[in-house]
């Protein structure tokens, strides 16, 4: 019950809400077990003993103590629902404050995926659990306990009857939900596996087109597309096995209702009216527990997705703002960079350091270059200067400080970074490039957008710059997604500029327009880029070469092309017999 | 005393209208972030559509009315428990006679035994007969996306494409599982209630059946406003997935440029929208039971109150009423499940017209019915005056006319959007040229049959698109039959062995959500392989512009001559070593060959390709960018 403690702050503050929801819902049961009373009466005493007079009271009673009670109901359900939903969202605000503030380390560990389905699935099941699982609860409660009392007080042996069968039904349900959990899971995997068939097919359209393997990629789908229908006949097949027997389990105490209480009829041991009034008592009792296996269910998921919530709750920011941190402020932020005897490795088991003992300084307005293999660790370097993650020995430090005594907002403020996989957001283009300056104009936008090399095609795109991007919108090839990531980080306006392979996917024309209108850009901000064309390294004012995690060779490309090494080969395979 | 009151306060019919009301409240936030949503709107009904719906009920008539009888005998059963309770009342009961009383509950529980046994079979029936209609709508659906050509996977984002088969095929699922049953069963469970309640004491079912309408209302309007409620609900929720994704998926973009805080806002405020649609649509869904129960409660009044009257006159028996009780407590079923097909239908009505949409699309390209195969070809290229747009105003290609001989290497080059990726978009016939020929082997591509044309002329593209699965079974792509040792051979040819057997599993390595497990030139080299595999007369390659690690960058270019050896190919090239290469190189402007000829001819011509060659050395001259100090 831990899970339920530590989710406290989440569903205690509405919990009075609660209290009176179900405290009407104890009024409603009770409210409707009163109709049996007024049929007996009404069969009994007018029907049978002919008391006309109270004909007219009693019937009027019946709709009367519906409507009342239905508003009772109403309120009841209501006030359930705000209650759940307020819980929910708030526990769905405090999730996504929490994704927002942890660090690059958190998601180099954390799927997509996953952290999708604890976001929609587990607070699903929480908000489930709070809403269907205590009114269920509730009303399981007050149905077996007040239907108990009025059928014992109607008649005693009559309802020793139907508790007898309250076992088997039991019994049946459990196995019904112990049967049906894995062939749902089946039917959610096929599912899964129908549609990753048809992404896969449409977004690799053109490799199947080349290929001509329509055929086949029909003969997969059609695979999926039976399994897929199979799993549903066979859970179909699991069900028609328990839910007709749980009905009839339930109907049987009709049949012996009929049998047993004719003949305490005829005995004049029972009246008829009570007879016809334990057939409306009966569902009090089987209606309930045909849900309980649904109700264990939902105890047992919110149990799970409540602690797979509190994961994401309760991890720690690694990355934070030191006590008496300072505000970098923009006017005097000046992109001097300095890295002092850094290392770092990503997890405090792996041994292997990502960077080891590097110094550098980059005076404010000087372009430093970075070439080395993947993983040579090029892209850690960079991150480690906007706080993306701290350094474990030596020290960044930006305009003479260390990083970690500025204010990670106002550091932060003063970096754009242009990474090499462009990720932009289903939102206008113009959204897009303005994402970390909203208060941005058309004007300034299309600027930046000018010296990305942006403007030109945007222009031509249907809604220009309100054209929806990203995953949902329209595709942009990867050379026009980067120039708008690039116009994004120009717009920003920053000190410090750091390209991580920032024009990879930009033909060579395009990437010569783009270091030309780099040059202005440039100006007056430190700049790092990282790159594997010798094009882009070039210019640089200083160029580091890594490898394995420790700076090999530093200089200028005129000192790097003459001395034997990794940034000579890599010049000479780029542009071999370059001058024909 | 104020004249206005009547503005002050609203009746009090208004303002429970108000708070029934719009269940979409407009609200003024400002829409940072646009997700589509392009489903669950209602359709008007429309028969024509219905009846090509039902058109898929074909092959499975048997199963149908099978589906159908077995429901029936459920809901007889339904029908004649009053009928034995009336009697045994009457009869066992009133007439103290013990041996009917046990021979009336023996039929009582019969009618349960048959009922248990209709259930069950009705269950495993039905839902296989909606099953298998969905099963094959989508795979007519499938199908024929498969054979769509490009322009409409250009038009329109993926995840469209996969809703339509996924989801809207499913939205039909209760249509076909229980629709068809439902609507016969219903009809006659209702006509014979009414029936044997007319029977029985038609005076007191006349009075009971005013009811009826009520329920009808309740059953198909008020549950029709319900369910656009929800509707209204679930678009909240999936914008709010929508972007908790993104903002998940695009955190480090978030916090590089310290958008936290303003996506806070924009969050609370669809997380607040959702809050409040979901209360909104509870008001009318809180009200739907007691309704139901509040009608049900006066129609048991009314038949107690008229049928007293009637017992007093001696017309109807205590028993009677306690069995006209009973039916008017079923009325109720039928009339929900009849309105509840007529809600799935409105909500089919949305679905099926998107999928018939997608049906009705022609495919662009496609060869004449009935063409002939192309016979194995030596790779001769011709393209006679092609002429192509991609919009009636834009041209890509204008009027070009070349020659290849077969086994030629051509080299396509130019600046973004002169006209080379149409050229390969023609060559593989994604698209058709739209005036012009284009003749392989003298054979024009459009009169040949499409499968035998691309088993001969393969296409490697820019991006390598993955499979999920493993290495082996995306190099098995290029020929479906390939042996393992056949796959391996490949690879070692283009050099692709090294990495490959590197990997944890070897070729078995999965290669994970789209393939991101590998790098851009991995990925490369494995398409290569690919295409080596297929073995075509003609190559045509999109080289990628991706900068790429040395040491792979070297392998790819040993792969590439590998590749293109002895067959005809066209390469839209970005690296200066494969142009060079190249026998022949073709460059392109504004949508026209403007030069043709070798890399040292070209130079020599000192035209438009000498300009471009110089425009990527002009790196090396000048010096350092900064203001150093």
């Amino acid at each position: 019950m831990w899970v339920f403690r530590q989710l406290r702050p989440y569903y205690v503050p509405y919990l009075r809400t609660l209290t009176v929801a179900l405290t009407l819902l104890g009024l409603f049961t009770a409210m409707t077990l009163l109709t049996p009373y007024i049929t007996r009466a009404l069969i009994n005493s007018v029907l049978e003993n002919h008391h006309w007079s109270e004909l007219w009271p009693l019937v009027l009673a019946l709709p009367l103590l519906s409507l009342t009670s239905g508003v009772v109901n109403f309120a009841q359900q209501y006030l359930n629902q705000d209650f759940s939903q307020k819980c929910t969202l708030r526990l769905r605000a405090a999730l996504y404050a929490r994704l927002q503030a942890h660090g690059f380390d958190y998601y180099d560990h954390e799927h997509t995926g996953n952290l999708m389905q604890r976001v929609t699935g587990d607070v699903e099941a929480w908000r489930t659990f709070w809403t269907q699982g205590m009114g269920e609860a509730a009303t399981f409660t007050f149905n077996i306990v007040l239907g108990l009392v009025v059928m014992v007080t109607l008649n005693g042996r009559l309802t020793l009857f139907t508790v007898l069968l309250l076992p088997f039904l039991t019994i049946s349900v459990m196995r019904l939900d112990r049967a049906m959990r894995p062939a749902y899971s089946r039917i959610r995997q096929s599912m899964s596996d129908l549609q990753t068939v048809v992404q896969e097919n449409i977004t690799g359209v053109r490799t199947v087109k080349s290929f001509a393997r329509e055929d086949y990629a029909l003969r997969v789908f059609e695979t999926r597309n039976l399994a897929y229908m199979q799993y549903n006949v066979e859970a179909a097949i699991l069900q028609s096995r328990y839910i007709p027997l749980i009905q009839l389990i339930g109907n049987l105490g009709a049949v012996m209702l009929l049998w047993y209480g004719g003949m305490e009829v005829i005995h004049g041991r029972m009246s008829l009216g009570t007879m016809v009034a334990f057939f409306g008592l009966l569902g009090y009792l089987t209606g309930p527990i045909q849900q309980l296996g649904f109700l264990v269910n939902l105890f047992a998921q919110a149990f799970a997705s409540g602690q797979r919530l509190i994961e994401i709750l309760e991890t720690p920011d690694i990355v934070t703002n030191r006590p008496g941190a300072k505000e970098l402020s923009p006017l005097e932020a000046k992109g001097d960079v300095r890295f002092e005897h850094v290392s770092f490795h990503y997890t405090e088991s792996s041994d292997r350091l990502a960077l080891s003992d590097v110094c550098l300084h980059a005076k404010p307005g000087m372009v430093v270059g970075l070439l080395g293999r993947t993983g040579a660790g090029k892209s850690t370097l960079v991150n480690l200067i906007p706080r993306f993650y701290d350094v474990q020995q030596g020290q960044v430090l930006v305009d003479g400080r260390d990083v970690r005594d500025w204010t990670l907002e106002s550091l932060r403020r003063q970096i754009g970074i242009v990474p090499g996989d462009t990720f932009l957001f289903s939102a206008s283009i113009f959204e897009n490039i303005s994402y970390g300056r909203h208060d941005a104009k058309l004007d300034d936008v299309r600027r930046a957008a000018s010296l990305a090399q942006a403007d030109g095609f945007i222009m031509e795109l249907p809604d220009q710059y309100e054209t929806t991007v990203g995953e949902r919108g329209l595709g942009l090839s990867g050379g026009q997604r980067q120039r708008i990531a690039l116009a994004r980080a120009i717009l920003y306006d920053p000190s410090i500029l750091i390209l991580d392979d920032a024009t990879s996917s930009v033909d060579l024309e395009t990437e010569y327009e783009i270091q030309t209108a780099l040059e202005r850009v440039m100006q007056g901000r430190t700049t790092f880029i990282i790159g594997h064309r010798i094009s882009s390294l070039r210019r640089a004012d200083e160029i580091l070469v890594l490898d394995g995690g420790r700076i090999v060779d530093r200089g200028r490309h005129e000192d790097l092309v003459r001395r034997d090494g990794l940034y000579r080969d890599v010049f000479q395979l780029q542009f071999q017999g370059a001058r024909g | 005393m104020s004249t206005v009151t009547s503005e002050a306060r609203p009746s009090w019919k208004r303002r429970i209208w108000a708070w029934l009301g719009s269940v979409e409240r407009p609200t003024q936030a400002i829409e940072r972030f646009s997700y589509q949503e392009d489903e669950e709107i209602d359709r008007p009904f429309n028969w024509a559509q219905l009846r090509r719906l039902l058109t898929y009920i074909g092959p499975y008539r048997g199963l149908a009315a099978a589906a159908t009888a077995v429901t029936m005998v459920g809901s007889a059963m339904g029908l004649v428990r009053p009928l034995i309770l009336l009697r045994t009342i009457d009869r066992g009961i009133g007439g103290h006679n013990q041996g009917l009383l046990d021979r009336y509950a023996l039929a009582y529980l019969a009618t349960y035994l048959l009922g248990w046994a209709a259930a069950g079979m009705q269950m495993r029936l039905t839902t296989r007969l909606g099953q298998s209609i969905l099963a094959r709508l989508r795979h007519h659906l499938f199908g024929h996306i498969q054979t769509l050509s490009l322009d409409f996977f250009d038009s329109r984002p993926a995840g469209n494409v996969l809703v339509r088969v996924s989801n809207d095929v499913n939205a039909l699922g209760d249509l076909f599982t229980n629709g068809i049953v439902n609507l016969l069963t219903n009809v006659f469970l209702l006509v014979g209630i009414i029936v044997v309640m007319l029977i029985l004491q038609w005076k007191l079912a006349l009075a009971s059946f005013v009811t009826i309408p009520l329920l009808i209302v309740l059953s198909t309007q008020v549950r029709k406003r319900i369910r656009l409620g929800w509707q209204a609900v679930r678009r909240r929720l999936s914008r709010i997935n929508a972007h908790l994704n993104e903002a998940i998926s695009g955190i480090r973009v978030t916090q590089a440029f310290t958008r936290e805080d303003e996506n806070q806002t924009f969050f609370s405020v669809i997380n607040d929208r959702y809050y409040r649609t979901w209360m909104n649509t509870m008001r009318w869904s809180g009200m739907f039971g007691p309704m139901v129960n509040l009608t049900g409660a006066i129609g048991v009044a009314i038949v107690f109150a008229y049928g007293s009257t009637l017992v007093r006159e001696d017309l109807a028996s205590v028993a009677l009423i306690i069995a006209f009780i009973q039916y008017v407590g079923l009325f109720w079923q039928p009339i929900s499940l009849l309105g509840g097909l007529y809600n799935s239908l409105l909500q089919a009505m949305a679905s099926s017209e998107r999928i018939f949409q997608f049906l009705d699309f022609r495919p662009a390209v496609a060869s004449p019915p009935g063409a002939p195969e192309l016979p194995p070809i030596t790779g001769a290229i011709t393209f006679e005056h092609v002429s192509f747009a991609y919009a009636a105003d834009r041209k890509a290609l204008d009027d070009v006319s070349f020659e290849v001989r077969p086994g030629e290497n051509i080299a396509l080059v130019g600046h973004t959007g002169a006209g080379k990726t149409t050229v390969i978009n023609l060559l593989s016939r994604f698209y058709d040229p739209t005036a012009g020929r284009i003749l392989v082997d003298g054979y024009d591509l459009q009169s040949v049959a499409l499968p035998s044309l691309r088993r001969q002329m393969s296409v490697v593209l820019q991006e390598t698109f993955l499979f999920s699965g493993t290495i082996r079974e995306n190099l098995r792509y290029g020929r479906l039959d390939a042996t393992d040792q056949e796959i391996e051979d490949a690879a070692h040819a283009i050099g692709a062995d090294g990495f490959i057997c590197a990997l944890p599993q070897g070729f078995d390595t999965g290669v994970g959500e789209r393939g991101g497990l590998l790098s851009v030139g991995q990925r490369q080299l494995l398409s290569f392989v690919r295409a080596l595999l297929a073995d075509p007369r003609v190559l045509i390659l999109d080289e990628a512009t991706s900068s790429i690690d040395t040491q792979t960058e070297l392998v790819i270019q040993h792969a590439l001559e590998r590749l293109l050896a002895g067959r005809t190919s066209f390469v839209v090239a970005h690296r200066l070593s494969t142009i060079q290469r190249a026998d022949r190189i073709m460059v392109f402007d504004h949508g026209q060959i403007a030069e043709m000829g070798t890399h040292q001819s070209l130079l020599d011509h000192d035209g438009l390709y000498a300009s471009l060659i110089r425009a990527q050395f002009r790196f090396l001259e000048g010096g350092p960018l900064g203001t150093r100090g």
